[in-house]
């Protein structure tokens, strides 16, 4: 093995190749989200059912895949903190949750801009929105409990706890949802799926899809970095590194 | 940290002792303060009279919302007692004793549980076919009402504990505790709720009290070492 991996596991060795890699996934981000939104906007054509409407589609689906993969992405580095008592895993988790939870709420709020039009409702008690709701409580109690410990330590395994609980519930929590949504069939909203969709219009909802990813990465890096310089502040490659010295 | 994996919990005359004691002590104490076990179950009873209140006394609308007024103020009856669960012995120390004592945390915490649902869970269930009256329900729906709400709030009883132990200590742990406990609860609710609109709609209500039943030895397995984690990193 050429490249010794759990060097990597240490803060002070991460946070130089973290700052490094932030620019590639930042620009790749820019990039494919500006060509993404180029295809979704301008290349591909008007829906001939629900007119300009679907572009919403372009934001609105990346945000929600993102959405549920941070939770899991979250909750693993959780279970690594929590199995191999690692400092870094435990950092990562905390600097994944705020980026999943904007996911999760631009994933509702472009689902409710894209109702009004298409189905004439903000809100309806669909199995996916109400299941991406309640994924939104879980992100915001991660969060809110790990801004309610003061010591890090004790955080970190809270959150990894909370976390793994939630991980194991959603799959049950989406399938309660849709089986109550099923036995409620009251609403007028047609809840069918859209019929196959267009080439360019899925080439478009991917680009936009890795632009989403790019950026989790990017974000979740950045905040990382701002993280371990918190937490480690006492130490000595802290005080070593340039942009303390000359601060 | 090393208590219990230095008495490995696999022999069952460790196990059994713990967790009859720690259900016994809790159970003694729950009974010492009458009183605000009493509170608890007013809470709920007022909780469901208000409904009728604040939307109609039209009977078919009752009988419509009522399985659904009941299930959620048993979830609220439900969090309004979790801190009851470790708080007090965390407050006073005990908890850490009972962590440092050579039983098996598990089943101490599974104890605890126990002796939390018998005091709270088990008396909404009793009370859910008198608080049905109020809502104008029939026979059956109310004993399938009755049925789920015996399998479901031994659910909620196990992962309010999870989220009781995690937030121990903690600044407006009250508030915090709803908002990380409630959104797990949202299953027990669906199925629960849902197994009396099952039977009104003619569907016959095994299926939700199956999953109810399915969700309840899922939670028994997983939730209690879930707790005592939980315990353990509150103590630290």
């Amino acid at each position: 093995m050429a490249l010794n991996w759990f060097k990597y596991a240490s803060p002070a060795s991460f946070y130089p190749v973290a700052g490094r890699m932030i620019p590639w996934f930042a620009w790749l981000a820019a990039i494919l989200a500006a060509a993404g939104l180029y295809v979704g906007l301008v290349v591909a054509p008007t829906d001939f059912q629900q007119g300009d409407a679907y572009r919403i589609i372009f934001i609105h689906v990346p945000a929600a895949w993102m959405s549920m993969f941070l939770y899991v992405v979250m909750a693993g580095w959780s279970a690594l903190a929590l199995g191999f008592n690692t400092r870094l895993s435990a950092m990562m988790a905390q600097a994944i949750a705020p980026t999943g939870a904007l996911m999760t709420f631009i994933a509702l709020w472009s689902g409710a801009f894209w109702g009004r039009p298409t189905w004439g409702t903000y809100w309806a008690w669909d199995a996916r929105m109400t299941s991406e709701l309640i994924l939104l409580f879980l992100y915001l109690g991660v969060m809110a409990l790990r801004g309610a410990i003061d010591d890090p330590r004790r955080a970190d395994r809270a959150c990894g706890v909370l976390a793994l609980t939630g991980v194991v519930n959603i799959p049950i929590i989406y399938f309660s949802v849709q089986w109550w949504n099923s036995l409620h069939q009251g609403s007028s909203v047609s809840l069918t799926k859209a019929p196959a969709m267009a080439a360019i219009m899925l080439t478009g909802m991917l680009i936009m899809s890795l632009a989403a990813w790019f950026y989790a990465i990017a974000a979740s890096l950045a905040r990382v970095r701002i993280i371990m310089v918190e937490r480690e502040r006492g130490a000595a490659w802290v005080s070593e590194l340039p942009e303390v010295r000359n601060a | 940290m090393t208590a219990d994996t230095a008495t490995a919990p696999t022999a069952a005359g460790v196990v059994w002792p713990a967790l009859r004691w720690a259900v016994a002590r809790d159970l003694k104490l729950a009974l010492r303060s009458r009183g605000e076990l009493g509170v608890q179950l007013l809470f709920y009873v007022i909780v469901v009279s208000l409904f009728p209140l604040s939307t109609s006394p039209e009977r078919n609308l009752l009988a419509t919302m009522g399985p659904g007024v009941l299930w959620v103020a048993a979830l609220l009856a439900s969090l309004l007692s979790l801190p009851r669960l470790f708080a007090g012995d965390h407050a006073d120390g005990t908890l850490e004793q009972i962590a440092l004592s050579p039983y098996p945390l598990v089943a101490l915490v599974s104890g605890k549980i126990l002796a939390h649902w018998l005091t709270t869970g088990l008396p909404v269930a009793v009370l859910a076919p008198l608080l049905s009256l109020q809502y104008a329900m029939d026979g059956e729906s109310v004993a399938v009402l009755t049925a789920a709400l015996l399998l479901g709030t031994p659910i909620l009883s196990l992962l309010g504990a999870i989220g009781a132990a995690l937030t121990l200590g903690l600044r407006a742990s009250g508030s915090l505790l709803a908002l990380l406990v409630l959104p797990l609860y949202v299953p027990v609710l669906i199925f629960g709720a849902g197994a009396v609109d099952a039977v009104r709609a003619g569907l016959g209500a095994s299926a939700n009290l199956s999953l109810l039943g399915a969700g309840l030895l899922v939670a028994i397995v997983a939730a209690p070492f879930a707790a005592a984690a939980a315990v353990r990193i509150a103590l630290d």
